[in-house]
């Protein structure tokens, strides 16, 4: 769709004028100079700019790389696979921890936030009532525009004592699920309340964009399934999701993507350990993101700061290969469905 | 076509008239729901808000469920749970805003009065009642202006590029990493230019180091939202304008983008209104500071969103009472600039 647009956009080359063409004492025309030399710098002027992002890009990469290869091999143990983080004291540190940290709080994020999200977009684009369709979005949509810091602050003060109950719940009545098993039943500041605080984070993208697909279901088929008698559910079914399917997809893989790389709101969630820990609900765990945060402060020393550039790095590396992931998706879902 | 068989079978009535439950039926079950809840947390030791809601919110389904298997059958129930389901999730959704924009409010107008918005932190210590956040605030609007004000330009060529003069592969491959910056998280924005400007080039901590990283951040905002709009500018313009011998780059400058321009105006209001609460890209590049610092270019600075976090690690109430105040006065502002660009959106569309 994107490159039609474009191409009818793109004005044909046989319009454009050449000096030759231009009336003669045309006062009502600014030709400046010669209308040529300010069409070649204003070209090369935007053309420059497409090249600078590339080159932005390409720095964020190469500087990231060059600060973050002396640390790891100065590292005195193995980067990947450790699990702990004291590159000032032993000189040993590791992304392990973190990184799983990482994925279990995005991955729980999305178990949480997805169903809600994709209800959201379903009832706003199909089931709600004109009337408050719009506003419903629009009040979804301002929960994206929330800072994150304010929702770390909420997470903090409120979800975290509020969720306590939640916890024990849960580890009483199924700690024989390994998630939910608690090590000394004192909760707190857990991954499940990171988890939560993603999952409330990454709603207003995943809902946003599902509800975009899911409104362009062509009319037919929805008319159609109503017609051969299909209840309001089953039209969902048969018609809807699946048309929106490799939309929904790629809306939570974004998603996902935005939770792996929250920062603050994580950070004030969570009480760092540095340990491999499926259990959710015990305080401690911490995420790639969260830790570069928390410890920049008292990083000092060149090794310190390396050793945190090249988590980012890895975190950077992560979030390339999940948003590669999604368009891969969507180009897939879209030659499907031509 | 298909009269003969409308003759030969006749449309029996009761497809027309299926068995309904009236409306009370359901207020009655979730009054029961409640009800039973109750009564389990009673005797049970289970307590809590959320699990009582999560309870109630079980009970009802299953009690619809089952009252409408057996009145209307097994596909209208099932419409009916999922019904119930999609209603659940706005809910679940809408409950958090209300949350935090509720709770925040309730917390923030503590200190919200004249010394937060004209003090710095200078010389108070933690646990002062008193102290502001006016050296954040002046830190916050430098730094997300000078962000704004090299993002835009910049952004907008980029747009002008990929809409008016990209052909073949240079115009995908830009397109392709605006993607993918989008996706960049803000830590590693500012980890760039903290290993690039402060550590690299020793330039050291200062505001305009912490609007490099937003200048990052916003970017890819900018050019989508412009690149939308100067495609909805109807090629009939462009072409009328060519007719009367006008160059392209005076029809862009002085044709597309002014009609482009609300549109535009929106991306980049959205943008900065996503960038202004950004957190930790500042604290690896601006670090924060207690007194006002009005230039950014030299030294570390505070900003709004730092100030916040700052004040949530103190364990003094009176620093947390400043981080609420903090984090209320950031969603003013951050709301309002949403605001006013949907309103400038919804107003002053792209005429066609």
């Amino acid at each position: 769709m994107e490159p039609d647009i474009a191409t009818t956009g793109r004005s044909p080359t046989s319009v454009e004028p050449t000096p030759e063409d231009q009336p003669r004492g045309a006062t009502s025309l600014r030709k400046g100079r010669t209308p040529k030399g300010g069409d070649v710098a204003f070209r090369w002027l935007s053309k420059g700019s497409g090249w600078l992002i590339l080159l932005l890009m390409a720095a964020v990469a190469a500087f990231l790389v060059i600060k973050a290869v002396p640390a790891i091999t100065s590292d005195k143990t193995n980067f990947f696979t450790t699990q702990v983080w004291d590159p000032d004291g032993t000189g040993k540190f590791g992304i392990a921890a973190l990184a799983f940290g990482t994925l279990l709080s995005s991955l729980i994020a999305l178990v949480i936030g997805v169903p809600v999200a994709v209800g959201v977009a379903l009832y706003v684009s199909h089931y709600a009532p004109r009337a408050i369709a719009r506003p419903l979005a629009y009040v979804v949509d301002l929960l994206a525009a929330v800072p994150s810091v304010v929702f770390g602050l909420w997470g903090a003060v409120y979800l975290s004592p509020n969720l306590i109950p939640l916890s024990t719940f849960l580890s009483k009545y199924f700690g024989w699920i390994w998630l939910f098993k608690s090590t000394n039943e004192t909760y707190g500041k857990s991954i499940l309340v990171a988890a939560v605080v993603l999952a409330v984070m990454m709603l207003p993208i995943v809902a946003a964009i599902s509800r975009e697909v899911f409104v362009q279901t062509p009319t037919e088929h929805v008319e159609g399934a109503l017609a051969l008698g299909a209840t309001k559910w089953e039209t969902m079914r048969v018609a809807v999701l699946p048309y929106g399917r490799s939309g929904v997809v790629s809306a939570v893989v974004l998603g996902f993507g935005r939770a792996v790389g929250e920062t603050i709101a994580v950070a004030m969630v969570l009480s760092s350990t540095y340990k491999i820990s499926w259990r959710i609900l015990d305080p401690g765990g911490n995420t790639i993101a969260a830790n570069i945060a928390n410890r920049w402060g008292d990083a000092s020393s060149p090794i310190a700061q390396g050793s945190l550039i090249a988590s980012g790095l890895v975190l950077f590396a992560i979030t390339l290969i999940v948003n590669f992931g999604a368009r891969a998706i969507v180009r897939r879902g879209r030659k499907a469905s031509a | 076509m298909t009269a003969a068989v409308y003759d030969e079978v006749p449309l029996s009535p009761p497809n027309l008239s299926r068995r309904k439950l009236p409306w009370w039926a359901f207020l009655i079950t979730a009054a029961a729901a409640v009800l039973v809840t109750w009564v389990l947390f009673e005797l049970t030791p289970v307590y809590g808000r959320i699990i009582f809601v999560l309870v109630t919110g079980a009970l009802y389904l299953i009690a619809q469920t089952a009252l409408s298997v057996s009145v209307e059958g097994w596909r209208h129930a099932k419409n009916r749970l999922m019904t119930s389901l999609l209603i659940l999730a706005m809910i679940l959704a809408v409950l958090p805003l209300l949350g935090v924009l509720g709770y925040t409010i309730a917390k923030g107008l503590a200190r919200f009065d004249g010394v937060f918005f004209t003090h710095s932190m200078r010389a108070v210590a933690e646990s002062d009642p008193n102290g502001g956040a006016y050296h954040a605030i002046i830190g916050t609007l430098e730094q997300v202006g000078i962000a704004t004000v090299i993002a835009v330009p910049f952004g907008i060529m980029v747009a002008i590029y990929l809409v008016e003069y990209s052909r073949g592969r240079l115009g995908r491959v830009v397109s392709f990493f605006v993607d993918v910056m989008t996706g960049l998280p803000s830590i590693v924005a500012g980890l760039f230019i903290l290993a690039l400007w402060v550590l690299a080039l020793r330039m050291g901590n200062s505001g305009f180091a912490g609007s490099l990283a937003l200048m990052i951040l916003m970017l890819p905002t900018v050019v989508r939202s412009c690149e939308e709009m100067l495609k909805l500018v109807p090629v009939s313009l462009r072409e009328a304008s060519y007719a009367l011998g006008v160059a392209k780059w005076i029809t862009i400058v002085r044709i597309v983008l002014p009609t482009a321009l609300p549109g535009i105006i929106t991306g980049v209001m959205l943008a900065i209104s996503r960038v202004m609460g950004e957190t930790a890209p500042v604290l690896l590049t601006v670090f924060g500071n207690n007194v006002i610092n009005n230039n950014p270019f030299d030294g570390p600075q505070a900003s709004l969103p730092l100030f916040v976090y700052n004040e949530v690690l103190q364990s003094y109430d009176t620093a947390i009472n400043r981080a609420w105040t903090g984090a209320l006065t950031l969603i003013i502002i951050v709301l309002l600039l949403n605001l006013l660009a949907r309103a400038i959106a919804r107003f002053a569309r792209v005429r066609g």
